[in-house]
């Protein structure tokens, strides 16, 4: 390799400015297939306080399990409408919000099957780059699930959504940025 | 599978750590436990696609998105996006945002005691061409004071956002001018370890990209994660 990667650097308070315009909540218009899914949550920091000057973007596969994108290239069907791509700022209390759909299980790079999971990367003021990390969901079987067998047994539950009571289909998901054992796991990617 | 061309990781002293004490909001916003190795999979190698859907070729103009023309010196930014083995990006999304020539955002959270200009908003956003290419059309962003520590600016910069193929490309940088006194004294720019890839950060003045009578050129080549041959896991 003859060239070295550009650094990061925060996005900083003022992010706005320039990435609102892509904002993207609603991945799942009508007609898309799978689950209906919301998950909600908020951003926070070692005090606990929110962090109402992030932003947070996901990326998922379709409820198929296929990526909208050359790289993959298994046959399963695309879901037109479908991008698979979410970005939000959190809001005055450090929340965010995506409706969309639940993901279907995608393989490993040795082929095994992951359980279903939809990539997170956080920005905020004082984030150098970004954080990265996955939702995973309540009920799903994560024990051969060759990601959370490499987390602390104690710590895998920082990414499992939880369905909130009385609401179908909305689960709660927190990123704690810094903490004792409520820190969120995040990863080396 | 396992001969996939796994994407490599930065080389060491490149990039900032998450915990930067001298930039004090890394203190409370930074993890305190150690990341864990995530193996890469086809959720990590893809990444969202954005195209002429979305962005329109005017949009990379910072200068004619009002009734008149922003205050400051007009400037050309321009570069190529490339992976590190010298290969250039093509057709991926640059996001760009900054201040205005007196160093003040367009923002409801920004205090500074400097004018808006109602005609800058100071966003941007542009395409590589399939060489990698990309170009935009501003004004040079002032410096400004922040709360950092006592007497504190920040070197005038434009903030970039790529997306390279994949999830794992995801860079957001800032792009910095060269001679600036203000680096020297910068928290932020200074979390990268490493001189020579700070020097990646600023931009280089070129007299061939000027455009005479018209706007002064800087070139700014961005370097997105390759990847290697050799496979990452056993």
């Amino acid at each position: 390799m003859s060239y070295h990667m550009t650094p990061s650097q925060t996005v900083g308070p003022y992010l706005h400015i320039g990435l609102d315009w892509l904002n993207a909540t609603d991945l799942a218009p009508a007609g898309v297939a799978g689950e209906r899914i919301v998950i909600q949550g908020r951003l926070l920091d070692a005090d606990g306080a929110v962090v109402p000057d992030g932003m947070i973007e996901i990326w998922q596969a379709n409820s198929h399990g296929k990526y909208a994108h050359t790289e993959d290239t298994r046959a399963l069907p695309l879901d037109a409408g479908f991008s698979g791509f979410g970005r939000t700022p959190t809001d005055a209390d450090g929340g965010f919000r995506f409706s969309t759909i639940k993901p279907g299980a995608v393989p490993a790079a040795n082929g095994q099957l992951q359980a279903p999971h939809i990539l997170v990367n956080i920005f905020a003021r004082g984030l150098l780059k970004q954080l990265v990390t996955r939702i995973y969901f309540a009920g799903d079987n994560h024990a051969s699930d060759p990601v959370m067998q490499q987390i602390p047994a104690a710590r895998r539950a920082t990414l499992i959504a939880m369905p909130v009571s009385g609401q179908s289909g909305v689960m709660e998901w927190n990123i704690v940025l810094n903490g004792d054992v409520n820190e969120t796991v995040f990863f080396d990617l | 599978m396992s001969n996939q061309n796994f994407y490599s990781k930065p080389t060491p002293g490149s990039q900032p750590e998450y915990l930067s004490p001298a930039y004090a909001s890394t203190v409370k916003r930074s993890p305190s436990q150690s990341l864990i190795l995530l193996p890469q999979s086809l959720s990590e190698m893809t990444g969202p696609v954005f195209g002429h859907d979305r962005v329109k070729e005017s949009d990379h103009d910072l200068t004619r998105q009002h009734a008149g023309e922003p205050l400051g010196e007009r400037i050309i930014v321009t570069g190529r996006v490339l992976d590190e083995d010298g290969r250039p990006v093509p057709h991926t999304l640059l996001e760009v945002w900054q201040a205005n020539a007196a160093g003040r955002y367009q923002h409801k959270r920004d205090t500074h005691d400097a004018p808006l200009d109602p005609n800058f908003t100071g966003a941007g956003r542009a395409l590589t061409d399939a060489d990698g290419n990309y170009r935009f059309l501003t004004i040079r962003p002032g410096a400004y004071p922040w709360r950092n520590h006592a007497n504190a600016w920040r070197p005038a910069h434009i903030h970039f956002s790529l997306f390279g193929n994949a999830f794992a490309t995801r860079l957001v940088t800032q792009m910095y001018f060269p001679g600036d006194p203000l680096l020297a004294f910068d928290p932020i720019y200074n979390t990268v370890p490493d001189e020579q890839a700070r020097q990646r950060m600023i931009s280089k003045f070129e007299l061939e990209l000027t455009e005479p009578e018209y706007a002064l050129g800087y070139r700014f080549d961005i370097v997105l994660r390759g990847r290697s041959a050799t496979p990452m896991e056993k």
